[in-house]
């Protein structure tokens, strides 16, 4: 009775031992605020996304000649824009553009990258040598200038921008996976799932794959936010998102040319950019810590 | 040192040629046949079969870049479609403007980065610390052609203080062209200062938790003396060659800051080239950046090796 009133430290400890990692990653990522505030930031926009129909009252594409460049009101929040489009009606429909191109890209970046890291890491020799070299090469061209180059030779949209991101975005997941494979393949129980003798894809998905997750999850985190400001900077360059769709990289392009008469139309999507992409931070930081087992 | 140098250069062999291979790829993205994209409204088959054989379009692939390669090694980038100048001249007419204000970038970024990573840490805990974090958050999260936009909005027209675009050389009158630079500089380095005020205050905190930084203490020296003369000569040196490292993030950023303020450098190069679809100069861009990227990471790795006694062997 007394036992089940005070808990002891014993049972405490064995309570910790006993919760799965992943709940227990989830229990010490709620307990930062900034990480919570990112994580509600995040929900907020993907509410406003897929619900931008019955959010905004306005048609982001719907031009009105009488409302152009209108400063914010009660009918217009955000003001209009060049074509007297609702800014507001624009952020709001742009942020579908900005996360599918945040987590498609991303998507794409693991997709590629996680493979050729665990064959990498896992196989070593000539292979390792080879994609290591190759990713090296990839590394040697800045992110967005291959974005760029990438984009320009398949062509202005947005399917291709998430592609030139996506592909742009993998060398940073080979080389974290090959590392973090082969700090992992020397441990012992993966010395033990050999010694079963078990196929090698069979231990590097089901023993080593789960054990380097946590650290692909912080990374592919953290590239969400790089990704969409890539989206949003090849939008802004007439790569990404085609016109009239919105998006808040080629909204920033249009208010540049109207900064003086209508600096509302650059105020409003930069904001958006800037929260979305420090929440994906504050969450990728706080996740580094949640899953840093040093910290346990 | 000799035998890791002859090591590094080996490697930097299969990089470069992998890049060379990327970079030749890139042309054999475009949809269609790339002589008719080449061509551009240009439909008159003669056009079009002389850009076939100028560029070896009827070769085989593996044929073709030889040819280019050979072009590239002996300093033959191609020539710009629209400039009808060669690449590589086009290239270093810009280059010089883009490292004046990498130059500028690099400067801001350590004067405001390194100071505040070691407020940082040797404040850690307090208000100065938060501050200084909740800076490196903004600095990583904020799009810099956003903050350029803003920028010019607050400084250009509605404080009138600054020029909103264009470039004067430094050569040419020197206030003027740091008038015109020091908002790109300002954008371009605000994210550097970001990093490397993280990668300083944990390099400080590890530093200050070290047993000759306690023995300094021990010896009564002051707080001021152990942290300027003892923790942070240790802490910075891989903090510097990490600043040379940051020139990629200093030149995506430039292609995106030069293009707000219509400066004409490197980055607005590639950009102008994309839109008229010069893909020599965009390649030429891509291999000049990587190049000049792994010659300075060559530069870094031996940099530090020599002000790291433990490292030379």
């Amino acid at each position: 009775m007394t036992d089940t009133a005070f808990p002891t430290s014993a049972s405490l400890a064995a309570a910790e031992t006993l919760e799965s990692p992943a709940r227990r990653a989830w229990r010490r990522l709620i307990r930062r605020k900034g990480a919570v505030l990112g994580l509600a930031v995040i929900a907020l926009f993907i509410l406003l996304a897929v619900f931008a129909p019955l959010i905004v009252p306005y048609d982001p594409i719907a031009t009105s000649w009488s409302l152009v460049r209108k400063a914010p009101s009660a009918q217009h929040w955000f003001g209009t824009d060049e074509l007297g489009r609702d800014v507001l009606a624009r952020v709001v429909y742009g942020a579908r553009a900005s996360l599918l191109a945040g987590v498609i890209s991303v998507g794409i970046a693991l997709a590629i990258g996680v493979p050729l890291g665990l064959v990498a890491g896992y196989r070593g020799g000539f292979i390792d040598a080879l994609i290591s070299r190759i990713t090296d090469a990839m590394l040697a061209c800045p992110f967005l200038i291959l974005a760029i180059a990438l984009a320009a030779f398949l062509g202005p949209s947005l399917g291709n921008a998430m592609i030139a991101i996506g592909v742009s975005a993998t060398p940073i997941f080979i080389r974290l996976t090959r590392g973090q494979v082969m700090s992992v393949k020397v441990e012992d129980y993966v010395e033990a799932a050999r010694a079963m003798g078990n196929p090698r894809w069979r231990i590097a998905l089901v023993h080593i794959l789960p054990n380097i997750l946590p650290a692909l999850l912080v990374q592919a985190t953290l590239s969400i936010a790089a990704a969409i400001i890539a989206e949003a900077a090849l939008s802004f360059l007439g790569l990404g998102q085609q016109p009239p769709a919105p998006s808040w990289g080629s909204m920033l392009n249009a208010a540049q040319r109207f900064l003086t008469s209508a600096p509302w139309m650059a105020i409003w999507p930069g904001l958006a950019i800037f929260l979305v992409v420090l929440s994906f931070n504050l969450v990728g930081d706080g996740l580094r810590d949640a899953l840093d087992p040093k910290a346990r | 040192m000799l035998n890791f140098l002859a090591k590094r250069l080996v490697q930097i062999v299969p990089t470069l040629f992998f890049v060379s291979v990327l970079i030749f790829s890139l042309q054999h993205l475009l949809p269609g046949d790339p002589a008719l994209v080449m061509a551009g409204e240009e439909r008159d088959p003669a056009v079009i079969a002389q850009i076939r054989a100028q560029y070896h379009l009827d070769q085989p692939i593996p044929v073709q870049y030889v040819y280019w390669i050979k072009g590239v090694l002996s300093g033959d980038f191609g020539e710009s479609l629209r400039n009808k100048m060669p690449v590589l001249e086009l290239i270093a007419q810009k280059l010089p403007v883009t490292l004046q204000l990498a130059a500028m970038a690099i400067a801001i970024a350590f004067l405001i980065g390194i100071p505040a990573g070691i407020v940082s840490a040797v404040k850690k805990g307090t208000a100065w610390d938060y501050g200084a974090n909740l800076f490196a958050l903004w600095g990583i999260s904020t799009p810099n052609f956003w903050l350029g936009i803003m920028l010019i909005f607050l400084f250009s027209i509605e404080l009138g203080w600054l020029p909103a675009s264009g470039y004067v050389p430094l050569t040419e009158n020197w206030r003027a062209s740091l008038a015109a630079t020091i908002m790109p500089a300002f954008v371009l380095g605000n994210a550097i200062a970001a990093i490397l005020m993280r990668h300083t205050r944990s390099a400080m905190l590890q530093v200050l938790e070290s047993d000759y930084v306690r023995a300094a203490r021990a010896k009564g020296l002051s707080e001021r003396t152990v942290i300027l003369k003892h923790a942070m000569r240790n802490a910075l040196t891989p903090i510097i060659t990490l600043g040379a490292l940051e020139l990629g993030t200093l030149l995506s950023g430039a292609v995106l800051t030069e293009q707000i303020f219509s400066i004409p450098g490197f980055g607005k190069l590639i950009v102008d080239a994309v839109f008229n679809r010069d893909y020599a100069v965009v390649q030429g861009v891509v291999l000049t950046t990587a190049t000049i990227y792994i010659t300075l990471n060559l530069i870094a790795d031996i940099a530090y090796i020599l002000v790291n006694p433990r490292l030379r062997g």
